[in-house]
């Protein structure tokens, strides 16, 4: 029987609507509340939480995260104007240890920079200093490549104009083109402060002092002391108090910048949105 | 063209051969513009004066010939091509004002980074350039809140505020919209009566045959014809130079020349 466009658009939606009623209704009605309640909710679990959760462990969390964003950016700054060099034997180099390190699981990275390095030098090595450097060379392997290609996205034009003044190579592109690529990949960039922050929770195989835990430690401490899930659900909330904010924040640069697209090998898997 | 003797040379071209893979765009130029002179290079797209413009600065590598501009060769590969090109004013088609400084930075990055000069003295060569192209307070806006005409006069006084020897222009005025290539062409009428050397590639007829000292016809990678507008636009001898300024001067109806 034939349907009209607007009828059967009725009809579906109705269809839709129906079955999230039901689904709520089927819930309501056969979960045990009280125990869902103290099994996430338990208040008093979450108040004894704070304010350590927040200033140790949500602190750490940004700490860890900001050195590794910052050593990775010096890293992959490196490497993009290595990929971009007239010496082969450098480009080969770059490509070499991004590939090697893109295809890790940052895990492993930090687990052989965390106990590896201090094993095989005899050399004790910090924490903090321990994850940055390990954060820092899982980051700086993608943001490399979206380096490289934000300077390529700047105009020729740039270039000829800064040269025609009389500026060297260097000069130009220390003043002129890499302040206006960074312009063009603060979205993607952003999207792997996002990444790393959720990265970091790795951290928690090195093993930690109390004061050096960060968020995903902290919960998980506080999980094996309350017996209740209640501190795993406090450590995913501070996680998007950090995220969401910076999610927000890219997709706000990417229409300032006019969306404009990069193409890069992982623009899709760094959630670049066309 | 009679030979200047008390005139000095300001750039010198010589067998000026560029191809790029197997196009041969510039076969064996030679140029001379002396001090003080207005040079308008005009021709067909495709003819090689935009590569030729290029090829004086060096933008792009001439495959043979030489290039002199104030006594240096810049085709010496061991010449420092940075302290030759700062003295070298070049205007693009596109106008490639640096998108991330506002109008007075753009006036004063090179001065500062190139010549050395410090801020106040770059601020203050940059601001009475700005009033020379009629901008005078817009040195806080950024590139893309200006018109393409003003960009463009931003782009000479970007140019000027080197001291250059030669400016270099590279179809300025093709890019713009058609109101607004009087105000750049004013400016660039302006320069040549201060005693400005310029080397113009253009489309704009008027303004060579009004402004120029020399015009230069090219097509095919060669210079066709030369020798003062008159001669050149007003009674071209060449069939390619009749051709060209027919379909130019009279585009509606080219068949009644």
């Amino acid at each position: 029987m034939a349907m009209s466009k607007r009828k059967r658009a009725k009809v579906v939606r109705l269809v839709q609507y129906g079955i999230l009623v039901a689904l709520i209704l089927v819930l309501a009605f056969t979960a045990n509340w009280g125990k869902i309640r103290s099994t996430f909710f338990d208040l008093e679990v979450a108040k004894g939480m704070f304010p350590e959760v927040i200033t140790v462990g949500l602190f750490n969390t940004v700490i860890y995260t900001a050195l590794g964003f910052g050593f990775g950016l010096a890293i992959a700054l490196v490497l993009a104007l290595m990929r971009l060099s007239t010496v082969r034997v450098y480009r080969w180099i770059s490509g070499l240890y991004i590939e090697f390190f893109r295809g890790l699981p940052a895990l492993l990275v930090i687990l052989a920079v965390g106990t590896g390095v201090p094993l095989a030098f005899g050399t004790f090595l910090d924490k903090y200093v321990a994850l940055m450097i390990a954060l820092g060379i899982v980051a700086s392997a993608y943001m490399a490549e979206t380096l490289r290609a934000g300077i390529q996205a700047v105009p020729r034009g740039q270039v000829e104009a800064a040269r025609s003044l009389g500026m060297s190579p260097g000069r130009t592109m220390v003043t002129i083109v890499i302040p206006q690529a960074f312009k063009i990949i603060l979205p993607p960039l952003t999207n792997e402060l996002i990444l790393l922050t959720k990265d970091s929770s790795l951290a928690l195989f090195l093993g930690a002092s109390v004061t050096e835990y960060e968020l995903t430690q902290f919960g998980r401490v506080a999980l094996n002391e309350s017996r209740s899930l209640t501190p795993v659900l406090v450590a995913g909330l501070c996680y998007l108090i950090i995220t969401i904010p910076l999610s927000y924040l890219s997709r706000y640069l990417e229409r300032r910048t006019g969306g404009k697209k990069i193409s890069t090998p992982e623009s899709t898997g760094l959630g670049v949105s066309s | 063209m009679t030979e200047p003797t008390d005139n000095e040379v300001v750039v010198e071209v010589t067998g000026l051969s560029k191809s790029f893979g197997d196009l041969e765009v510039l076969r064996g130029i030679d140029l001379r513009v002396t001090r003080g002179e207005v040079v308008c290079v005009i021709g067909p797209s495709g003819s090689g004066k935009s590569t030729l413009l290029r090829c004086v600065n060096l933008l792009e590598e001439p495959n043979g010939g030489t290039v002199v501009v104030n006594g240096i060769e810049l085709t010496d590969p061991d010449v420092d091509i940075d302290t030759a090109r700062a003295k070298i004013g070049m205007v693009f088609q596109s106008f490639n004002l640096f998108a991330h400084l506002n109008v007075l930075n753009n006036l004063t990055v090179a001065q500062r980074k190139v010549l050395k000069r410090s801020q106040a003295e770059a601020e203050e060569k940059a601001l009475a350039n700005l009033d020379r192209v009629g901008l005078t307070g817009r040195e806080n806006s950024l590139p893309n809140q200006l018109s393409g005409g003003q960009q463009q006069r931003v782009a000479i006084a970007r140019a000027l505020s080197m001291d250059p020897d030669v400016m270099l222009f590279d179809e300025p005025t093709s890019a713009l919209d058609p109101e607004l290539v009087g105000d750049v062409l004013g400016v660039m009428r302006k320069l040549a009566d201060d005693g400005m050397t310029m080397l113009v590639v253009t489309h704009e007829m008027q303004f060579a045959r009004e402004v120029a000292d020399k015009v230069l016809f090219m097509d095919g990678g060669y210079v066709v014809e030369q020798g003062p507008p008159a001669q050149v636009i007003g009674d071209p001898q060449e069939e390619r130079t009749k051709t060209f300024l027919s379909r130019v001067l009279n585009p509606v109806h080219p068949e009644a020349n």
